[in-house]
């Protein structure tokens, strides 16, 4: 039998050997890791934005493309452009600062991607939804960060969920299938987002509004709920700056 | 040598052939389930435990006879949450997408009944070589099931059988559930 002192000190020895060698593996990789999920963000930005697979393989092709060929910058809810770092504006908490990031080709827009976040049901999911330069239409959606249960709310950052948002199926007068992006704007031009609905969306002619909803995930019905109240709110901060590009053309 | 005699060979093959831990001693199926779906996350998986199966059986063998008895099971816990962590971080700096796909997985290595199960019943009786082998034999155990299940899985069921398998199994289902028998009797033959 051992005495409680030699228990107590025992113990704390090892706290303090594992705890060192914890630190010290952090310490040393703690930059290699930075770069890695910066470069996920980055990556996951551009597939929202549609680009090709082969240009996002390594971190430093993807560095290189997100240099050249998008235009990140902050607007503020009224839709005018501010100062920032935008690396360090927090998506969730920053109602004034909105971070942008615009696919410009020739000077011209091809995309608009926004940052998302919100509450799912046991994390905060993170991602960008890209609109088109009529700032209707989807162009992608990705989510990056979540910790949401793998196989039920996890299923968000998986290609059949995302797809959903740019597949919408109409049928051709002559019995083809169309595929056209979701809309986030009704016929007025008012932002309403997309709803991901439970059960599957119901296509028949009686469902006018099916081309703003997609397919929910069977199992993760609080995930999807909190996917559809915070893609309505964030769409929301943007709306004048998104009226602009519509207008516009540009910020 | 003591590494090489034939006891310590049996230590090494029995988990992996005789005692298996997950088919004979049905230890570790949690995450044995969940990483079988893709190969390469089975082999990462494996590596991953071997390597804290290994250390955590070395480490506890090492330091067993300093251990108080009340509190063995922290001490365990912790140096094997440790290595775990260790493991964890280094995929998110070197294998950062298969980090992304393992998720949680990999922190619940801690939690993996073979590791814990193994500290208790070997390594803190044996010395610290046969502990090493015996940590050798029982991750190898595992990862050969795991490796030799998502290997079926991925090759047979989305290379080989790629002609429409599942579908037709699930049109079976369908066809069932409405009860719609003539249309089964078509299908079966």
């Amino acid at each position: 039998m051992y005495s409680n002192n030699y228990t107590l000190f025992f113990v704390f020895i090892v706290t303090v050997v594992l705890g060192t060698m914890l630190s010290f593996t952090k310490d040393s990789v703690k930059d290699l890791q930075d770069q890695n999920l910066k470069a996920d963000v980055q990556k996951t930005i551009l597939r929202s934005l549609n680009f090709d697979e082969s240009l996002l393989l390594t971190n430093e092709s993807i560095e290189q493309t997100f240099k050249s060929s998008i235009d990140a910058k902050c607007v503020n809810v009224e839709g005018e452009i501010v100062e920032c770092n935008i690396e360090e504006v927090d998506i969730e908490k920053n109602e004034d600062t909105l971070p942008i990031y615009i696919r410009m080709d020739n000077d011209e827009v091809q995309g608009i991607a926004l940052p998302i976040a919100g509450k799912g049901l046991w994390s905060t999911i993170f991602g960008y939804i890209a609109l088109n330069p009529d700032t209707d239409s989807v162009l992608g959606i990705q989510f990056y960060k979540h910790g949401e249960t793998p196989g039920l709310g996890g299923e968000v950052e998986k290609k059949w969920f995302t797809d959903n948002f740019v597949n919408h199926p109409i049928k051709q007068p002559g019995g083809e299938i169309q595929y056209v992006p979701k809309k986030i704007r009704d016929k007025s031009g008012k932002i309403i987002s997309i709803k991901v609905v439970k059960g599957g969306v119901d296509y028949s002619e009686s469902n006018t509004s099916s081309i703003h909803q997609v397919d929910g995930i069977s199992g993760a019905t609080v995930t999807a709920d909190g996917v559809t109240d915070f893609l309505l709110e964030d769409l929301l901060r943007y709306e004048k700056t998104l009226d602009k590009i519509r207008d516009y053309g540009t910020i | 040598m003591e590494l090489f005699n034939s006891e310590s060979k049996k230590i090494v093959s029995d988990p992996i052939n005789v005692n298996n831990p997950i088919s004979l001693q049905v230890l570790g199926i949690c995450s044995a389930l969940a990483v079988t779906i893709r190969l390469d996350q089975a082999i990462i998986m494996t590596l991953a435990v071997v390597f804290v199966l290994c250390s955590s059986n070395v480490i506890l063998s090492l330091i067993r006879n300093y251990i108080p008895t009340r509190v063995r099971i922290v001490i365990m816990l912790s140096v094997i949450a440790s290595l775990v962590s260790v493991v964890d971080e280094l995929l998110k700096a070197y294998l950062y997408d298969m980090s992304k796909q393992l998720s949680v997985f990999v922190g619940l290595i801690i939690t993996n009944c073979i590791i814990m199960g193994r500290a208790e019943a070997f390594a803190l009786k044996h010395g610290p070589s046969k502990a090493f082998l015996d940590g050798l034999g029982n991750s190898m155990g595992y990862g050969l099931i795991i490796i030799v299940v998502s290997f079926l899985e991925s090759f047979l069921g989305q290379e080989l059988l790629r002609f429409r398998m599942v579908e037709q199994v699930m049109f079976y289902g369908e066809f069932l559930n409405r009860g719609m028998q003539q249309d089964m009797k078509i299908l079966v033959c």
